[in-house]
C-alpha cells in the first residue's frame, strides 16, 4: 500500500468516530479499529521490501520553493516504529472500549486518537524534516486534547497544558534546529540530510543545532531537566497513558534521536549531553518511581528512568549501544503498555490506584495479577523474559562507557538504576496483589470481561517469546539497527542470547536483583526517610516560571492594550508615522522626474470646497447630522476630482457609493444620539490633533514624493492597455481589467462584499431577535415626525423616474464594455432607483412588490460569475478565461458579445443584492414603528399617539 | 496641481485620523470614512495625475492615463461600502444593546484621564 495512504488513513478516518457515535459504542471502537487495521495491514504489505533492505519513498512536491515536500521514506527504523505505533493503537482500541464508561464520549475519545496516530505515523514515515516538524507539532496538540480528555477534572487540564507547554517549547526549539540543519545542507530531505555527516559536524553551527534538536527530543521523551511533565500527564484516561506515555510519543524523542543518529551522533558534544542527561533520568526516575503510591504514577516515573535508559544507550555513540537501544525500545513497549493496561483495570474494578490501599488482589483477580507480574519481572530483568535480554546489553554497554574521565561512573549509576529499578517492579507486585485479602477495598475487584484483559494479555506473549527464543526477532532487531546506523558504524557482532556467559553484566544484574528484594524489605524506613527528605517539587516550579511569565507579558501588554480602542489608533498611528520617517532618513530621494502641472482654477476650487467641508467636519463633528452633510460634499468633490482627473468610471462609482453611504448612514443615526457630548480633555484634543497632523503630514510628503516620480519598477499597466481590444474584446480598459483580466479579483471582491451584507442582515436578525427588539418599538423619535410619512409629490415622482432610471442602468451596464460604466455602476444605480422606492412609498409598500428576496439575488450574482468562469473549463481553459465575438442582426450595427459581459452580469448581482440587503436591514430596525399589525402585543407606538391622523399605509 | 492633490490628501488624512481618535462610535466612522477617501484618492494618484485621456481606447489617440490603479480604486471603493455598512451596523447593535456609543471599553477603567466621560 501507498505510504501515503498509509499516513492518510488515520486522518481521514478520524471523521468516522464522530459519525458514528449515535450507532453505539461498539459500532464506533469498530470502525475505528478497522481503520487502523487496515493502516496497519497496509504497512505489513511493504515488509517484503524492508527484509529485502530496500527504502520505500513516496513523494509530492507540495511548495517547493520552501523546500518543503510531502516526501515520505519507509526504512527499518520508520517501518519499527510504525508498527509499534498502530500495533499497540490495536489493542489500545479494543481496551479503551472497555474502559471508558457510558459517560464518556467514545466518538470524541476516539477521533482524538486516530489524529495522534496519524500524526504519530506521520513523524517516523516523514523524509522531509519540515513536514516531520508538521507533524511532531500534530502529535503535541493532539496529545493535549488526549491528555485533557475528562474536561472537569481540574488535574486532567492542568496536566494537558503543562505536556503541551513543555513540549511545544521544546518542539519550536526543534524548528530552530532543523532550520540550521537544513541550511547546512541546502536540502531539507531526511535522506539528503543523512548521507552528509562530516558537513553537519564540521559546521560551527553543529552546536547550536544539536542543543535545538535535542531540546525538543528530551522535551518530548520527558528527559531530565524536563521530565516533570509526564507524571501529570498521568490525569488522562489509562488507554492514553498506555498508547502515549509508554509506546508511542514519549517515543517520538527517541525516535528522533535514533533517526539523526548518523549525522548528530560520534562527537563528544553528543555524547556527554545525551549520556549525561539518560543516565541522570534513568536513576532519578527509578528513585522516584519506588516512592509512588500511585500506580500510574509508579509506572509513569519508570517509564520517565527507562526513557532515560534507552536515550543513555543511543548517546554512547556506539552501534553495540544503539542495538541495545532499538531492542529495549520494543521490550520496553511491550511490557509497559501491558502494565499500564493493567493498572487501568486495577482502577477499573477496585476503584482506586493508590497502592497503600491495595493488596491482596491475587487471589480476587488471578489473571491481571499474571499479566501484572510477568510483565513487571521482564521491566525488573528477570531471566527468561524480555527485559533482562536488552537489560543486560544496557549494562554491558555501560562497562564500556566513561564519563567525565571517571570510569566508574556510569556503570555504578546503571547498576544503581537496575537496581531501583528492581524495586518498584517488586514493590508493585507484591504491595498490589501479595499479602492478605483486604475488606476495605473502595469496589469488590475481580477480573474484567476477558475483552479487557485480552489486549494486555496478549502483550505478554511476545514478552515471553522473545525473553526465551530472543534469535526469532534478531533478525528484525538487526534490520532496524542497521537503518539506525545508516551506513556511519558497522554492524556489531553480537548476538542476542539469553546466555553471555559470567561477566560483568551478570554481576551487576545479580546486584540490582539483590538489591531490589533488599530495598523492598526495608521499604517502611526507607519512605520515611525518603518523606523526611527535602525535595523540590517540579510542578511548583514550573508553575512560579509560567506565572513569572505571564506577569511580564501582562507588564508588556497592558499598557499597550488596555481595551481602549482610541489608544490603538494612537499608538498605531504613531508607530506607523515613525517607521516611514525612519525610513525616510535613512533610504535615498532622488530628484523629481517631473515637474509640478499648472494648476486649473476649477481645480482650486473643487480643492478649496473638499478642504472647506472637510474641516467643517472636524470642527462640527458633535453635529452629527451636519457633519454627514459635510461628509457628502467630500465626497461629491472626490469624484468630481475623478471626472477630472480621467477616471469616469471611478466618479461614477464614487458617486452613486456615496449616495448610498449617506442613505445608510442616515437610517443608522435615526437610532443614534444626535450629539457627540464632549467628553476629552484639553490636553487630550491636543495630544490628538498633534498625532493627526503628523499623520496628515507624511501622507501628504508621500503622495507628494510619489506623485512627481516614476515608480521604481516598471509598471505593467501597459499590457492592459495594449492587450484590452485585442485580447478582451472591450475599449474600456478599466472594465476590462476587471471584469477579464482580473476577473478572479472581482470574484473575491464579490463574495466580500456578499458576505458583508450577509452579516449585516444576520447582524439584525439577531437584534430584532433579542430584547433589543422591545426597546426598539418603545423608542421615541428624537425629531418630530413629518405630518406626512409619504409625500404625494415624491411618491408619484420616484415611480415614473423608476423606468428610467433602470433604463440608465441597463443602458450603462451594456456600455460598460467599452465605454465608462459597467456592472459595479449599473448595480449600484439600480439599488439607488429601488431605494428611492422604499423612501418614497414605504417599507411595507416596497417590500409587497418584492418578487425575489435579496439573498436569492446575491446567491445568482456570485453563481453566475462562477459559473461562466467554470465555463471555460469546458473548453480546457483556466478558471474564468473569457472569449468574444461580434454578431450583426440585421437592422442593428455591428455588436460584440463576451463571456466577460455575463460575468459582469453576476457582479451587478451581486452589487444589487448586497446594497439592497444592507440597507434593508437598516430599515427593518426601524420599520416596526410604523407597521400597526405588529404581532407583538406590548407595540406601544409612539407615532400612533401623534394628533396628526395616521396616513394610509401606502401613502396615496 | 500634484501639491494641490497631494495636500487634499493630507488633509483627508489628518482629519480621517484625528475623528478615528475620538471617543463615540459615529465620529470614529466618519473618520474612517474620511481615511478610506485619502487611501483611494493616494491608490487612484500612483498611476500619476492625468487629464483628458481616459483609459477608454480610441483609434486616433495613443496617450491614456494608467487603467491599473483605476481598476483596483473601483472595487476598493464598492467593498468600503459593504465595510462601512458592517462597522455601522456592529456600532449600532453595540449602543443599542447597552445604550452606550463608547468605542472604549468602560469596564476596565483606562488610565488615560478619561473614566469621567458624561454618559
Amino acid at each position: 500500500m501507498s505510504l501515503f495512504i498509509i499516513v492518510a488513513l488515520p486522518f481521514f478516518g478520524a471523521l468516522l468516530p464522530g459519525l458514528m457515535n449515535p450507532a453505539g459504542r461498539s459500532a464506533t471502537a469498530g470502525v475505528t479499529f478497522t481503520v487502523t487495521l487496515s493502516a496497519f495491514i497496509g504497512l505489513l504489505t511493504n515488509l517484503p521490501a524492508i527484509i529485502a533492505g530496500e527504502v520505500v519513498t513516496a513523494r509530492i512536491d507540495w511548495m517547493p520553493l520552501l523546500g518543503l515536500n510531502f516526501t515520505l521514506m519507509l526504512d527499518g527504523l520508520g517501518f519499527f516504529f510504525a508498527m509499534l505505533i498502530l500495533g499497540i493503537g490495536l489493542l489500545i482500541i479494543a481496551y479503551a472500549r472497555q474502559y471508558l464508561s457510558r459517560e464518556d464520549n467514545m466518538g470524541e475519545f476516539l477521533t482524538y486518537l486516530l489524529l495522534f496516530q496519524g500524526a504519530m505515523v506521520g513523524i517516523v514515515l516523514s523524509d522531509n524534516i519540515l513536514l516531520l516538524l508538521i507533524f511532531w507539532e500534530l502529535t503535541s496538540l493532539s496529545s493535549f486534547l488526549l491528555i485533557g480528555y475528562w474536561k472537569h477534572l481540574p488535574e486532567g487540564r492542568q496536566g494537558a497544558r503543562m505536556a503541551l507547554t513543555v513540549t511545544g517549547m521544546g518542539g519550536l526549539a526543534m524548528i530552530g534546529g532543523m532550520l540550521i540543519l537544513g541550511n547546512i545542507v541546502g536540502s531539507y530531505d531526511l535522506s539528503v540530510i543523512l548521507q552528509n555527516r562530516e558537513l553537519i559536524q564540521a559546521d560551527p553551527l553543529y552546536l547550536p543545532a544539536l542543543i535545538l534538536i535535542l531540546l525538543g527530543c528530551f522535551t518530548k521523551s520527558a528527559q531530565f531537566p524536563f521530565h516533570f511533565w509526564l507524571p501529570h500527564a498521568m490525569a488522562a484516561p489509562t488507554p492514553v497513558s498506555a498508547y502515549l506515555h509508554s509506546a508511542t510519543m514519549v517515543k517520538a524523542g527517541i525516535f528522533l534521536m535514533a533517526r539523526m543518529w548518523p549525522v548528530l551522533s560520534g562527537t563528544p558534544e553528543w555524547f556527554v549531553i545525551v549520556t549525561t542527561a539518560g543516565l541522570i533520568t534513568m536513576v532519578l526516575g527509578a528513585v522516584i518511581a519506588v516512592f509512588k503510591h500511585d500506580l500510574k504514577a509508579l509506572l509513569a516515573f519508570s517509564t520517565v528512568s527507562h526513557l532515560g535508559l534507552i536515550t543513555m544507550l543511543l548517546g554512547t555513540g556506539t552501534a553495540f549501544g544503539a542495538m541495545a537501544a532499538v531492542f529495549h525500545i520494543l521490550n520496553h513497549a511491550t511490557f509497559k503498555a501491558a502494565l499500564f493496561m493493567s493498572a487501568g483495570i486495577v482502577d477499573h474494578e477496585a476503584h482506586t490506584r493508590d497502592i497503600r490501599r491495595l493488596g491482596g488482589l491475587r487471589k480476587l483477580m488471578p489473571v491481571t495479577f499474571a499479566i501484572v507480574t510477568l510483565a513487571a519481572l521482564s521491566m525488573a530483568g528477570i531471566p527468561f523474559l524480555n527485559g533482562f535480554l536488552s537489560k543486560e546489553m544496557m549494562l554491558e554497554e555501560a562497562t564500556h562507557t566513561v564519563l567525565f574521565d571517571l570510569p566508574l561512573l556510569v556503570p555504578v549509576l546503571a547498576t544503581i538504576g537496575s537496581l531501583f529499578s528492581a524495586a518498584y517492579c517488586f514493590r508493585l507486585i507484591s504491595h498490589t496483589f501479595l499479602g492478605p485479602v483486604r475488606d476495605d477495598y473502595p469496589s469488590k475487584p475481580h477480573d474484567p470481561n476477558a475483552a479487557m484483559w485480552l489486549p494486555p494479555a496478549l502483550l505478554i506473549i511476545p514478552v515471553i517469546v522473545i525473553g526465551v527464543a530472543p534469535f526469532l526477532v534478531e533478525p528484525f532487531v538487526r534490520l532496524v539497527t542497521y537503518s539506525v546506523l545508516g551506513g556511519a558504524a558497522e554492524m556489531p557482532y553480537a548476538h542476542l542470547k539469553i546466555w553471555h556467559g559470567f561477566g560483568p553484566a551478570l554481576y551487576m544484574s545479580m546486584i540490582a536483583v539483590v538489591g531490589g528484594l533488599l530495598v523492598l524489605a526495608l521499604f517502611r524506613p526507607a519512605l520515611t526517610l525518603w518523606d523526611a527528605t527535602p525535595r523540590p517539587e517540579a510542578k511548583t516550579i514550573f508553575e512560579a516560571l509560567i506565572a513569572a511569565v505571564v506577569d511580564l507579558a501582562r507588564m508588556l501588554t497592558l499598557p499597550l492594550h488596555n481595551g481602549a480602542f482610541s489608544r490603538y489608533a494612537a499608538i498605531a498611528t504613531i508607530w506607523i508615522v515613525g517607521a516611514g520617517y525612519f525610513a525616510w532618513r535613512t533610504g535615498t530621494a532622488s530628484l523629481a522626474d517631473y515637474p509640478n502641472q499648472t494648476t486649473d482654477p476649477v481645480l482650486i476650487s473643487g480643492w478649496a470646497m473638499l478642504v472647506a467641508a472637510t474641516l467643517g467636519m472636524v470642527f462640527l463633528h458633535r453635529n452629527r447630522f451636519l457633519s454627514l452633510i459635510l461628509m457628502g460634499i467630500v465626497g461629491l468633490m472626490v469624484s468630481v476630482g475623478f471626472v477630472f482627473l480621467s477616471a469616469p468610471d471611478l466618479a461614477m462609482t464614487q458617486f452613486t457609493v456615496e449616495a448610498v453611504t449617506i442613505i445608510l448612514m442616515l437610517l443608522a443615526l435615526n437610532f443614534l444620539p444626535e450629539r457627540t457630548p464632549v467628553e476629552s480633555t484639553v490636553l487630550r484634543r491636543m495630544r490628538d490633533t498633534v498625532v493627526a497632523i503628523a499623520g496628515g503630514l507624511a501622507a501628504f510628503g508621500m503622495a507628494y514624493y510619489f506623485m512627481l516620480r516614476d515608480p521604481v519598477a516598471p509598471t505593467i499597466s501597459d499590457f492592459h492597455l495594449a492587450n484590452s481590444y485585442k485580447g478582451g474584446g472591450g475599449t474600456n480598459v478599466v472594465n476590462v481589467i476587471l471584469v477579464d483580466f482580473r476577473g478572479f479579483d472581482t470574484f473575491g471582491e464579490i463574495i466580500v462584499l456578499s458576505i458583508a451584507a450577509l452579516l449585516i442582515y444576520a447582524l439584525t436578525e439577531a437584534l430584532l431577535g433579542g430584547p433589543i427588539r422591545a426597546r426598539l418599538l418603545n423608542r421615541k423619535p428624537q425629531r418630530p415626525q413629518a405630518g406626512g410619512v409619504h409625500p404625494m409629490m415624491m411618491v408619484v415622482l420616484t415611480r415614473g423616474m423608476m423606468p428610467v432610471a433602470l433604463m440608465v442602468g441597463f443602458y450603462i451596464f451594456l456600455a460598460g464594455h467599452n465605454e465608462p460604466g459597467g456592472g459595479f455602476i449599473a448595480g449600484l444605480i439600480v439599488s439607488i432607483a429601488v431605494v428611492m422606492q422604499y423612501m418614497a412609498s414605504g417599507f411595507a409598500w416596497a417590500s409587497d412588490r418584492l418578487r425575489y428576496p435579496y439573498h436569492g439575488v446575491i446567491g445568482a450574482g456570485v453563481l453566475v460569475a462562477g459559473l461562466t468562469g467554470i465555463g471555460s473549463w469546458f473548453v480546457s481553459k483556466p478558471f474564468l478565461t473569457s472569449d468574444f465575438t461580434y454578431v450583426r442582426i440585421p437592422p442593428f450595427n455591428e455588436f460584440e458579445l463576451a463571456t466577460a459581459a455575463l460575468f459582469d452580469v453576476g457582479v451587478f448581482l451581486s452589487v444589487v443584492g448586497a446594497v439592497m440587503l444592507s440597507l434593508e436591514s437598516f430599515s427593518r430596525l426601524a420599520r416596526r414603528k410604523d407597521s400597526p399589525e405588529s404581532d407583538y402585543a406590548m407595540d406601544i407606538d409612539p407615532s400612533r399617539h401623534d394628533p396628526e391622523p395616521q396616513s394610509a399605509q401606502e401613502g396615496v | 496641481m500634484e501639491f494641490l492633490i497631494a495636500s487634499a490628501i493630507g488633509v483627508l488624512t489628518a482629519a480621517g485620523i484625528y475623528l478615528l481618535l475620538r471617543l463615540r462610535t459615529f465620529p470614529v466612522i466618519l473618520g474612517i470614512s474620511l481615511l478610506t477617501y485619502a487611501v483611494n484618492v493616494f491608490l487612484f494618484t500612483t498611476g500619476r495625475v492625468v487629464i483628458g485621456a481616459p483609459p477608454v481606447l480610441r483609434d486616433d489617440i495613443d496617450f491614456y492615463t494608467d487603467p491599473l490603479p483605476q481598476a483596483l480604486v473601483l472595487t476598493a471603493i464598492v467593498i468600503s461600502f459593504g465595510m462601512t455598512a458592517v462597522v455601522v451596523m456592529i456600532g449600532l447593535g453595540a449602543f443599542l444593546g447597552s445604550d452606550d456609543d463608547h468605542v472604549d471599553d468602560q469596564v476596565t477603567p483606562s488610565n488615560d484621564g478619561e473614566k469621567e466621560g458624561a454618559k
